[in-house]
């Protein structure tokens, strides 16, 4: 390979280019020489350069744990913080290949805390490597990274029993770790496991055999990896191609690009588009570097139809005769992601595919311990948690099973407020009333009843701290309604808490529920053409946005009762501060518990500054300049 | 030899696999190459759907060469929906410059060109700022003044993971707050292949679609598809000085000369490319794509070392980052 041989270098790339591609990720605690091992594999592969050696040697002496000897796991530990901490902490990938395949490792860490780094590292891996140590056995960790492994759709996995050399290389220590290992997996969805004894730290068994492990038989690390078959299925599947982008260079050419996720589509092949039902044939399989008769799952591509029929990104295409389910409502599993809890109710987005929808969470159904399997009542779920939950979309989606096509089962969630990333779930199937309810259609619509009461209905929503002048301000607007012959109706937390809402208390949860009760029952109103006046104080800005988008654009006017919490409280109508500040009341807020003002409230009004009547007048004129009443 | 090496002919592995591989499964398998090429037009299509005005970063060098080449693949027969950035520090090789208009040209894209202006009156030059704050000042000032200019809310980078340990941790959508901030330690987890798109005004994504490439992945996919690059990747006679153990070369007159310094010919080639006073050739006598490659494969330094700026200190990649470098 030192001289340049054409002949034979050509040869060599030929092969180069042959290879297919492993994905993997390791789990295991920070004691489990996870870091190590990974180390090792590259350091023994030969795949470390010289510089990078030299740095790790300069490194192994300041941060090193391991005395003289080189420590592999620096390679790994890519933040400064975490280098001074000693620990990996988040989601980083290596990338190794010998001659027969290219690997990427996905290297997550094994404290509990972070469950949602290793489910985000398993979300792209075909292979899990669970480390063991041997001198510790079968752990609750253990039990851990398999359940979120299997949950996340990995059927492969090695269990690798580490630091056998501290155990003497004991084949009776590896066969009982191995014998209580079968009766965690038992419960779970692998479908190969194979073990292996090795030293990360020594390289028995790593890629070289060693000498010390002479009664096992079985593959190195390497050999396995190398050779393990564990692609799934993806082009046996049915046929799934979510449209990604829509390709409309000119008049004349009309293409969706996206990348096939599953099965394999041909020229001439009948599609359906999964929630229209409207179905055409495959034109033509366009690239860059040419038409081509067929794609394969992986394949990104820019499909043409032969007839024109409504396409945009988000749809999926499908084989006509292998339909995916289209529905609304859906039980699932959900990772959370987020310091803040999942509460149901509330409003969150929802991306799946190529399709992001707005949606909630209707029903935890139960939690379930990633420790023990075991299922747990739940009202919330925290930050690692894993649920079992109902799901309610804003609108239709095609989907399959994640264990059936992760690539159409898997979904993140979205925080609509901030934007992060809170939660993953992945569908297990569609809850069938949702395909039963249908909206009936009337002949008489909102428009025509508020026409006939001489009116726009609409919600008005006052918002603000208790204490505010929310429902002193909104009687007074009521009143001066009702002398112009409007029709309208006030809910405030007297009539609603005492009636509809009796069985919720003050948790978050339940205020969430609280106001989705009454934002529905607004939408009632304003359906019936009444102007309803809502006094809440509803302090979250995603719940007031929840009530904002059940009704058509226009209908909600938020009233921001600007009130400065000092005034408030002076007033304290219902002594209600001074129970909170004597920490008589739980979640009160503005005490304990947040108020988000509103960012663009419809009518901000100056609490405190002015007399009620002045403030009942500013929102009167805005009804009456929008053209209300 | 930093070879794979053959593994020792392992027996198939003896595993309680329940599914056994169809042949027609087995013709339905992508090489490594076509899956990371799919891959990253995906994560291209995405960031062009998702966003109202992306941009791509090209840096002129052999990975934005890639990125370029995917950039057309994945739009087809359209031209990519977004134009070229490129931050010029008035220092790069001037080969580049020639490449990289021609570049926008064949690709039918708007390139835009930025230089820190305040720099450059200011007399900002790596001789008399040092690498650091000239970097700053030149390259990462240059570009936040760009993407605020035009408000760009996603920007392309043809960053790798397995170029700098900072980088194996970061998402392939990577958060930007509206000081172009990176914060490591709060990163969006990103599954599947759902990115997260959602910033709010000022607030921008970084995204990486060669992400999961290797060095070696980007030289044989160069090769397989016949990619063009800047001929200073090539072999050839060159007027170079020495400095500090490294060769650099006298692209202009710019360069000050110590005194006794001569330039000399040499056949030498770049690694890596960016401002000439700061990055370092190799001696090499590689001056074909094959050659290249074969020589990469026997090299025993990684890339960056020749990209002086990341000497400075250890952490000095993520500290940058962390400032709205890219």
């Amino acid at each position: 390979m030192d001289a340049f041989d054409p002949a034979a270098f050509a040869d060599y790339l030929a092969r180069q280019e042959r290879k297919d591609l492993l994905r993997f990720l390791t789990c295991g605690s920070v004691d489990d020489g996870k870091s190590t091992l990974i180390g090792r594999l590259l350091y023994d592969t030969k795949l470390l350069f010289e510089d990078q050696l030299a740095a790790l040697q300069k490194d192994s002496v300041k941060h090193g744990t391991v005395g003289e000897d080189i420590d592999f796991a620096l390679l790994m530990d890519g933040l400064e913080a975490e280098r001074e901490q000693g620990i990996t902490i988040d989601v980083a990938y290596r990338f190794f290949a010998t001659e027969k395949r290219k690997f990427i490792v996905a290297d997550t860490p094994g404290h509990e805390q972070y469950t949602r780094n290793m489910a985000t590292g398993a979300s792209n891996a075909d292979l899990a490597v669970i480390l063991i140590d041997a001198r510790k056995g079968v752990l609750t960790q253990t039990r851990r990274h398999s359940y979120i492994a299997s949950l996340l759709g990995i059927k492969n996995v090695v269990l690798a029993i580490n630091k056998i050399d501290l155990v003497g290389y004991s084949e009776a220590v590896f066969e009982t770790i191995l014998a209580d290992y079968h009766s965690v997996a038992r419960e779970l969805a692998f479908t190969s496991i194979q073990p292996i004894p090795l030293s990360a730290r020594f390289g028995d068994n790593v890629t070289q055999r060693g000498d010390n492990l002479s009664w096992y038989r079985g593959p190195t690390l390497l050999e396995h990896i190398e050779t393990v078959e564990v692609r799934g299925s993806e082009s046996e599947r049915a046929m799934r191609f979510p449209v990604q982008w829509v390709n409309r260079p000119n008049l004349d050419f009309r293409g969706y690009s996206g990348t096939l996720a599953s099965g394999i589509v041909s020229v001439g092949e009948t599609l359906v588009v999964a929630s229209s039902g409207r179905t055409s044939t495959v034109k033509s399989i366009v690239t860059f570097d040419g038409e081509k008769p067929r794609a394969v799952a992986g394949e990104a591509v820019t499909i043409t139809l032969a007839d024109e029929i409504d396409i945009s990104r988000g749809d999926l295409l499908c084989d006509a005769d292998q339909r995916p389910e289209v529905a609304d409502q859906f039980s699932a599993h959900l990772i959370w992601m987020h310091d803040e809890p999942l509460i149901p109710g509330r409003n969150y987005l929802f991306k799946i595919g190529c399709k992001t929808v707005s949606g909630s969470v209707t029903e935890i159904k139960y939690k379930v311990d990633v420790n023990s399997f075991q299922r747990l009542a739940a009202k919330e779920v925290a930050l690692n948690e894993v649920s079992v939950a109902n799901i309610s979309f804003r609108e239709p989606i095609a989907f399959d099973a994640y264990a059936g096509n992760p690539a159409t089962g898997g979904f993140i969630v979205i925080d609509r407020l901030t934007n992060l990333t809170v939660g993953a779930g992945m569908i297990d199937f569609a809850l069938r009333r949702a395909s039963n309810i249908h909206w009936q259609a009337v002949d008489l619509d909102k428009q025509r009843r508020g026409e006939a009461m001489g009116q726009r209905p609409a919600a008005i929503w006052f918002t603000g701290l208790s204490g505010a002048g929310k429902s002193t301000v909104a009687n007074l607007v009521e009143k001066r309604l009702f002398a112009m012959g409007k029709h309208t109706y006030l809910l405030d937390g007297d009539n609603v808490r005492h009636g509809l809402n009796r069985d919720l208390g003050f948790t978050e949860a339940d205020r969430v529920e609280n106001i989705r009760r009454v934002a529905e029952t607004a939408r009632l109103f304003v359906d019936a053409g009444v102007i309803v006046l809502c006094s809440f104080i509803s302090p979250f800005r995603s719940e007031r946005l929840l009530a904002r988008e059940l009704l058509e654009p226009g209908e909600f006017i938020e009233v921001f009762v600007d009130t400065p919490l000092h005034v408030a409280e002076k007033r304290d109508p219902k002594g209600l501060y001074k129970k909170a500040r004597e920490g008589r009341i739980k979640n009160f807020t503005g005490i304990d518990s947040p108020y988000e003002p509103p960012e663009r409230p419809e009518i901000s009004l100056a609490g405190g500054m002015a007399a009620p009547e002045d403030l009942a007048n500013q929102v009167i004129d805005y009804l009456r300049t929008h053209g209300y009443v | 030899m930093p070879l794979p090496v053959p593994a020792p002919a392992p027996a198939p592995a003896k595993t309680d696999r329940l599914m056994p591989q169809s042949p027609a499964m087995q013709a339905a398998e992508l090489t490594h190459l076509q899956r990371l090429e799919a891959e990253s037009i995906h994560i291209l299509r995405e960031v062009a759907a998702e966003f109202h005005n992306p941009v791509m970063l090209y840096s002129i060098g052999k990975d934005s060469s890639v990125m370029l080449h995917l950039a057309k693949k994945a739009f087809y027969p359209s031209p990519p929906p977004f134009p070229l950035l490129h931050v010029d520090t008035t220092w790069k090789f001037r080969e580049m410059i020639t490449f990289r208009d021609q570049a926008a040209k064949d690709a039918r894209m708007d390139l835009i060109v930025q230089t820190n202006q305040e720099g450059v009156k200011q007399g900002v030059t790596p001789f008399t700022h040092g690498s650091s704050v000239y970097t700053t000042i030149m390259k990462t000032d240059a570009l936040k003044q760009a993407l605020t200019r035009y408000g760009f809310d996603a920007a392309f980078g043809g960053a790798r993971r397995d170029e700098e340990k900072s980088r194996a941790k970061e998402r392939i959508f990577s958060f930007r707050n509206e000081n172009n901030g990176w914060d490591p330690k709060n990163q969006r987890p990103e599954l599947w292949n759902l990115y997260n798109a959602r910033v709010r005004k000022g607030e921008s994504i970084r995204a990486f679609p060669l992400s999961n490439w290797t060095e070696l992945d980007i030289w044989q996919y160069i090769l397989k598809e016949q990619i063009p690059i800047v001929p200073l990747y090539f072999a050839a006679k060159r007027p170079v000085v020495h400095r500090d153990g490294q060769l650099i070369m006298v692209d202009d007159e710019r360069l000050p000369l110590a005194p006794g310094e001569e330039p000399e010919m040499r056949m030498i080639r770049f690694r890596t490319l960016g401002c000439y006073p700061l990055t370092a050739a190799m001696e090499s006598p590689a001056a074909t794509l094959p050659e290249i490659v074969h020589e990469m494969l026997i090299a025993r330094t990684s890339e960056r070392s020749g990209r002086l700026i990341d000497h400075d200190e250890a952490g000095s990649m993520e500290k940058k980052k962390r400032e709205g470098y890219f």
